[in-house]
């Protein structure tokens, strides 16, 4: 397996192993309507001090895949299959309580809305030193000294006295920094953060992504950053994965993906995207079509009625599922010629952007 | 908090004299004569003008209501005359502070009546309380744990039978059944407290549940829909996320937040109980505020009336008083305005 050279390589030797590995992940919910197939055969690969991006429309799966990595789908009446592995064993096969111990201390997660994300009635230093005490038997002093200085670290003002109030006496960009203190605390391997700047103002998420960034350099954890917004992970990810109805569309390093897509959706993601920083010219261009159905998905290729470059007579878009190889270094699920995408990409999409 | 609570009490004394002028300014409006039922079965019309006299009710109604409050605080004597003081001063009454009034039917004053009656109903509905918080919020506890299964159902049914009882029904069913024909508990009788500490208690038994199945039933619904809700929230999701332990995430972040708002309600319901039990202790015979509020009813006993509508007023409004001052205490959201 090759690995894509992305700009912050991590330090010291090539890693061998990845650190996550997701092979054919199926995430079904049994609802009165039908089986929603939230995630219907993903694959990628995590390396240790990697960021990873996924992006995607809601509903492609994003925050699906995010929780079954956790575990958090455990006891309720989702169908889970595949594989997922950390650190080479195989999550989906432990029992509850060994992945409960991993819960928090080997990948934590931050999330979207922290007003909701944290517990109102206790105060926010009660509830980050329980993130380090469930992993950790130590006296509480040590417990709350090592919260104030994980405050400190994300740029909380006065956390002596910060640690001592609740969530609703932060404000929204505090709170977030709070619940990736919270993440943090206990040093993990792989942080999955699920919008974690959805929820706050432009200036603000800014401030928080150069918080992730720099934690992640300090750490040297792997982040898989999970969004919507384009501009988010321009910002921060080395390798971006492109998600649709459940599957990844396309994977490749973020200059590969900004610069070079190849899968008609990625070409509508970001045609649809507005630039300030260029003359209007045209209309912004949407992507045409309603997000798929996952209770009954389109037939072949899920993307295809979507698609402006469909060719079912030649290439069979309704009828043929798209191959993705996730160990290439630029897949794409795309029934088109290689070549004729790079061209297309040249000719239509490319000056428009 | 102490700002708060003393302009709450301030606002609670204020709505209690309003409470005691409109129910004289209700009493006044009926169209009969509160003399005329001063006297039970051997009145004759000078004995009704005497206690008419006596009990000022010949004063204009605001008169009335004036002496009435002078009294609460003061005391009073019936009747307010020096003249019969000096003639005739062992046919006057005389009516300590607080004084509610004097109710010539009972003959007694107001305050001391209702102060024998109390622990009657205090007792049923301390015995009650505990009854129906410890099954009720237990049982919904339990359903919403086991939502959708059969344990589920079958308490949400039973509690829906029971809610449809009347409680006259259940009373005299568990009365008849229970105590009589099954001879499973003692025939209640209420055994005050300080006499005989045991027999209070197996007194207590049937009448105090008989009171609680109808909140047992309303509690293990509320209960239910309290957890169900605070179980879809995003905060027990993160404890999950932390790797805590599920135990923990039950007792320390649902049920903290599930059942602030039961005791509130639970609070508010107490107060309401304080004020008499009408139904339940009619069949079974326990002399309490509820018993003495339909005697006093029946036979236009005003100034019992009006004590009876004052202490009710007096226990909900402290009850509330309580519960505000527990919920802001429990949730560091509310402040208190």
């Amino acid at each position: 397996m090759t690995t894509t050279v992305s700009e912050q390589t991590p330090s010291g030797s090539p890693p061998s192993t990845p650190l996550l590995s997701v092979r054919d992940l199926r995430v079904r919910f049994p609802t009165e309507d039908g089986i929603v197939k939230a995630v219907d055969g993903l694959s990628f690969e995590l390396q240790q001090g990697e960021i990873l991006g996924i992006v995607g429309e809601s509903g492609s799966g994003k925050s699906v895949t995010s929780q079954a990595i956790m575990g958090l789908y455990r006891g309720t009446r989702a169908e889970i299959n595949g594989m997922i592995t950390l650190d080479g064993v195989d999550l989906l096969t432990l029992r509850d309580e060994e992945l409960r111990k991993r819960r928090g201390e080997d990948i934590a997660m931050i999330f979207q809305d922290p007003l909701s994300a944290l517990h109102p009635y206790y105060t926010v230093g009660n509830q980050i030193m329980e993130a380090y005490c469930v992993h950790h038997d130590v006296p509480k002093q040590a417990a709350r000294e090592k919260t104030i200085e994980m405050l400190e670290r994300v740029g909380i003002p006065s956390p002596a006295k910060r640690i001592d109030q609740y969530p609703h006496e932060f404000s929204g960009g505090m709170r977030q920094r709070a619940m990736i203190a919270m993440a943090l605390i206990n040093n993990p391997r792989l942080i999955i953060a699920d919008e974690p700047t959805t929820a706050l103002d432009v200036t603000v998420q800014a401030q928080i992504l150069e918080l992730l960034v720099s934690l992640q350099q300090e750490f040297n954890s792997s982040i898989i950053i999970i969004t919507h917004d384009l501009g988010v992970v321009a910002e921060m990810a080395n390798d971006i994965l492109v998600m649709y109805a459940g599957r990844a569309v396309e994977r490749g390093s973020a200059d590969a993906l900004f610069y070079a897509p190849e899968h008609p959706y990625t070409w509508g993601l970001l045609s649809s995207m507005p630039r300030m920083d260029r003359l209007r010219l045209e209309r912004l261009k949407p992507i045409r079509g309603n997000p798929p159905s996952l209770i009954s998905p389109p037939s072949g290729c899920t993307f295809h009625p979507r698609c402006d470059y469909r060719d079912d007579a030649r290439l069979g878009c309704s009828r043929i599922v798209p191959e993705f190889d996730a160990s290439s270094p630029h897949p794409v699920r795309c029934l088109i010629d290689p070549d004729d995408r790079k061209t297309i990409f040249e000719t239509d999409i490319r000056p428009s952007l | 908090m102490f700002a708060f609570v003393v302009r709450r009490v301030l606002v609670g004394f204020i709505m209690l004299f309003v409470m005691s002028l409109v129910t004289y300014l209700l009493f006044f409006a009926a169209p009969t004569d509160p003399a005329r039922f001063t006297c039970g079965k051997n009145c004759t019309p000078e004995l009704v003008e005497q206690n008419r006299k006596a009990l000022g009710y010949d004063k204009p109604v605001l008169v009335q209501y004036v002496d009435f409050v002078k009294g609460v605080f003061t005391g009073r004597e019936y009747p307010d005359d020096p003249e019969v003081a000096k003639t005739a001063p062992q046919t006057v009454v005389h009516c300590p502070a607080p004084c509610l009034g004097y109710s010539p039917l009972m003959s007694q004053n107001v305050t001391s009546l209702l102060a024998s009656k109390l622990p009657v109903t205090a007792s049923l509905a301390i015995m009650a309380f505990i009854f129906w918080m410890v099954l009720g919020v237990s049982g919904g506890v339990v359903a919403a744990l086991n939502r959708g299964r059969f344990l589920d159902r079958a308490l949400v049914g039973t509690a829906l039978v029971f809610y449809a009882f009347p409680t006259f029904f259940i009373g005299l069913w568990l009365y008849i059944y229970v105590a009589i024909k099954w001879q499973l508990t003692p025939v209640p009788v209420y055994t005050p407290l300080t006499q005989d500490p045991a027999a209070w208690l197996a007194g207590l038994f049937l009448p105090s549940l008989t009171l609680a199945l109808i909140f047992i039933a309303s509690y293990v619904r509320i209960t239910r829909a309290f957890v169900l809700e605070t179980l879809g929230e995003d905060y027990l999701r993160t404890a999950q996320a932390k790797g805590l332990e599920k135990r923990k995430i039950l007792t320390k972040h649902t049920m903290r937040a599930s059942l602030t708002p039961i005791t509130t309600v639970a609070g508010i319901d107490l107060g309401v109980l304080l004020a008499g039990a009408i139904i339940t202790e009619t069949v079974f015979n326990y002399d309490g505020l509820g018993k003495l509020a339909v005697q006093a009813a029946t036979t236009f006993d005003l100034p019992t009336m009006v004590g009876i509508v004052i202490l009710s007023a007096f226990f909900i409004i402290t009850a509330n008083i309580i519960v505000d001052v527990l919920y802001a205490y429990i949730d560091p959201r509310v402040k208190y305005s």
